[in-house]
């Protein structure tokens, strides 16, 4: 890639007051002042959100997909920690 | 989110243990209808099939808009001029979601950018015939958008995350681009004899082109087979077809219009639609590069680039020499 | 597939998706409110939006031509959301303007003559390169920011209804030139060099924009006087070209008399391809 490739940016969109900035795509900007401009003409053409962020993608750490199972398997099965799992106390008001 | 290559993927003839692993778990998320995203393992063939088929489509966003942005300046009312702006522009920013979503699958932009600039990438051929009169730019909205919609809606759901959610914004925001098009026809199939004529004009010339939007007849689509197996397409070229026909020949009412097909009819017995044979000779031709306008375009896009060319250095250089400038 | 199917297979997706990408029209002024709620402007009035409608729309026609062809595609979408305000202010100028002529917007846009319109010459001067553009937009944008944020107190409710739509627009248009502006001014030895040759060509029809008419004097608090935004815009300009490395450039000023319907050779050649599918077609609805 030469040295006038724009990075790749990834947006993240908060839609509402209250609610989280959700990932809405991606982008290219030459740095970050244009890349959350870029986002705003983007990703929010149609009132899509009040607040924008922007990270460059090579920033990101992700978890390792290859290491999912050994990753992700520990909850599994670990209904006790969802309020559903109680079911003697089922029409007790207000619990 | 830029993707990594797997180190084991199609180095070596015989499949190692871990490479049948890996396509024993891809083939159980195809197989359970589930998502493969980008850092996930995925073969070759998957990664080649879609990085070529959302390029394309990504092309197809941007060289699509030139008919239209020809007519922009033109545009007979104020109103229709905005509507047509907001709608080329949204085709850039759809080109842009797709060369994110073919970016994950590891191959840059400006890579993608240099195939379609050297005519070596494909791009939807309806747009290589010229926008030669305003009713086009209803024909276009009408049949070609609404082609292009009938083939996008299943491919919110294609098994390749980043691709489907791509598709369901665009699908979102493409909603008023086919019901602005049958609006301008609708004008003027209301209109003056003259407007009549110019609407009746261009649906005769994009309805063929826009039937063929689908892609050839099953029985010569041999890509096809596959890309239904991995879930990236759901349904053949012909299905789509023959809904897409079926949709036009109602609205086509609507407009007090007819359609350039006096062999179209709906067949009882099979259930299917007529329609008469459509010149596949002509889209070889197109695809080929011989379309009336096929040069054109592709200039224009390579002006364009090379034209910005400064600009994006400028960019560049400035962001090197004040990388930890504040943000506004 | 009609557009239910479509919404319902769009609405199976989950909602952390659909949060993301929610949509709605907005509720701002919109031109065909001006039509319907406005009061009718005196012919005074109506002039004085003519002039604002015009600059809006010969600016947006030129800026309309950069879609599809901007440097880089992001960019196409940046100054395709600019035109698209553009045009949406010349729209409600131009709304309201005709009220006092039993005209509509398109009436206006497409039926007069060149020396009917009144627009400066800064608007219809040529895109050129990105460079021209970005200086055009630089110059026009600090002055209609000024412009509408004083117009936003007008005793006219219309106008300032529309000018308190605009400028916050407006404002994201300076901040956008603003940004070009210093990445050209201090990217690289061509960029800046392009940079000082827009300046030189466009910086002659700086003098018309500030030019006071007896319209100005008559309107009082309905208007705002052309030159009392000069100092304002010469310091703000002043300053965004000091923080790029460049300098207001040592030219001359063009005699220009747009507003007395004496354009440049420009806006002919504009007029022609914007009216000329509308005048084929004389009482032809669209």
């Amino acid at each position: 890639m030469s040295s006038n490739t724009w990075p790749l940016w990834e947006v993240f969109v908060r839609s509402a007051r209250g609610l989280s900035h959700v990932h809405a795509g991606s982008l290219h900007a030459p740095d970050a002042e244009m890349a959350v401009r870029n986002a705003r003409d983007l990703y929010t053409r149609r009132n899509e959100g009040i607040s924008l962020w922007v990270v460059r993608s090579e920033d990101i750490i992700t978890s390792d997909p290859d290491e999912k199972d050994s990753f992700f398997e520990s909850p599994q099965g670990k209904d006790y920690r969802h309020a559903t799992y109680y079911k003697a106390s089922e029409g007790v008001k207000h619990l | 989110m830029a993707a990594t290559t797997p180190q084991n993927a199609g180095l070596s003839a015989v499949p190692s243990y871990e490479q049948e692993q890996s396509q024993a778990r891809f083939d159980a998320l195809i197989e359970q209808d589930s998502r493969i995203e980008p850092r996930d393992w995925m073969p070759e063939a998957y990664r080649k099939t879609l990085t070529r088929q959302v390029s394309q489509h990504a092309h197809s966003e941007i060289i699509g808009m030139q008919p239209e942005a020809n007519w922009i300046t033109r545009a007979p009312s104020l109103k229709r001029k905005s509507i047509l702006m907001a709608k080329v522009q949204d085709e850039a920013g759809h080109g842009l979601y797709l060369y994110s979503a073919a970016e994950t699958l590891g191959t840059p932009r400006d890579e993608l950018n240099d195939q379609l600039m050297s005519g070596r990438a494909k791009y939807s051929s309806i747009f290589n015939y010229p926008a030669r009169s305003w009713a086009d730019m209803g024909a276009i909205g009408w049949l070609v958008d609404g082609a292009a919609i009938a083939n996008q809606v299943p491919l919110c759901r294609a098994s390749y995350g980043p691709y489907g959610r791509a598709m369901v914004r665009i699908c979102k925001e493409e909603s008023f681009h086919q019901r602005q098009g049958f609006e301008i026809l609708l004008a003027l199939s209301r209109g003056t004899e003259a407007q009549r004529k110019m609407a009746q004009d261009a649906i005769n010339r994009f309805y063929e082109p826009s039937l063929m939007m689908f892609g050839p007849p099953d029985e010569q689509s041999p890509n096809s087979a596959q890309s239904m197996a991995w879930k990236i397409k759901r349904f053949s070229n012909d299905e789509l077809r023959q809904r897409f026909v079926g949709m036009i020949a109602e609205q086509v009412k609507v407009l007090g219009m007819t359609l350039p097909d006096p062999e179209l009819r709906f067949d009882e017995e099979t259930g299917r639609w007529i329609h008469k044979e459509l010149n596949w000779d002509e889209f070889m031709a197109v695809i080929k590069g011989n379309g009336p306008m096929n040069s054109h375009r592709l200039e224009r896009r390579r002006e364009a680039h090379r034209e910005g060319a400064w600009v994006r250095e400028a960019a560049a250089a400035y962001a090197r020499k004040y990388e930890n400038s504040e943000v506004a | 597939m009609n557009h239910d199917e479509l919404d319902a297979t769009l609405d199976s997706f989950g909602d952390a998706l659909a949060s993301a990408t929610r949509v709605t029209p907005g509720n701002a002024l919109r031109p065909e409110d001006i039509a319907v709620d406005g009061v009718v402007p005196d012919e005074d009035l109506a002039q004085y939006a003519l002039r604002l409608g015009d600059d809006a729309l010969i600016l947006a026609q030129r800026l309309s031509h950069w879609i599809s062809r901007a440097p880089e595609l992001e960019e196409d979408v940046a100054l395709g959301n600019i035109a698209l305000d553009v045009l949406g202010h010349a729209r409600s100028f131009l709304t309201y303007a005709g009220l006092a002529w039993d005209k509509t917007e398109d009436d206006l846009a497409y039926w007069r003559e060149e020396e009917e319109f009144t627009s400066l010459h800064i608007v219809e001067q040529p895109n050129g390169d990105f460079g021209v553009t970005i200086t055009r937009q630089l110059i026009i944008s600090i002055y209609q920011y000024l412009l509408y944020s004083k117009l936003a107190a007008s005793a006219d409710p219309t106008l300032a209804a529309i000018a308190a739509k605009a400028v916050k627009e407006v404002d994201y248009h300076r901040d956008h030139a603003t940004q070009w502006t210093r990445r050209l001014g201090l990217g690289t030895e061509e960029s800046a060099q392009r940079m000082r040759h827009a300046l030189e060509i466009l910086w002659p029809y700086v003098d018309e924009m500030f030019q006071d008419e007896a319209l100005h004097e008559r309107l009082g608090d309905r208007a705002v006087l052309p030159s009392s935004l000069r100092e304002d815009w010469e310091q703000q300009i002043t300053q965004v070209l000091t923080d790029a490395g460049l300098e207001v450039p040592q030219v001359g000023m063009a005699m220009a008399r747009g507003r007395s319907g004496e354009h440049s050779e420009h806006l002919g050649y504009i007029l022609a391809e914007m009216q000329v599918l509308a005048r084929k077609h004389p009482g032809a609805s669209w």
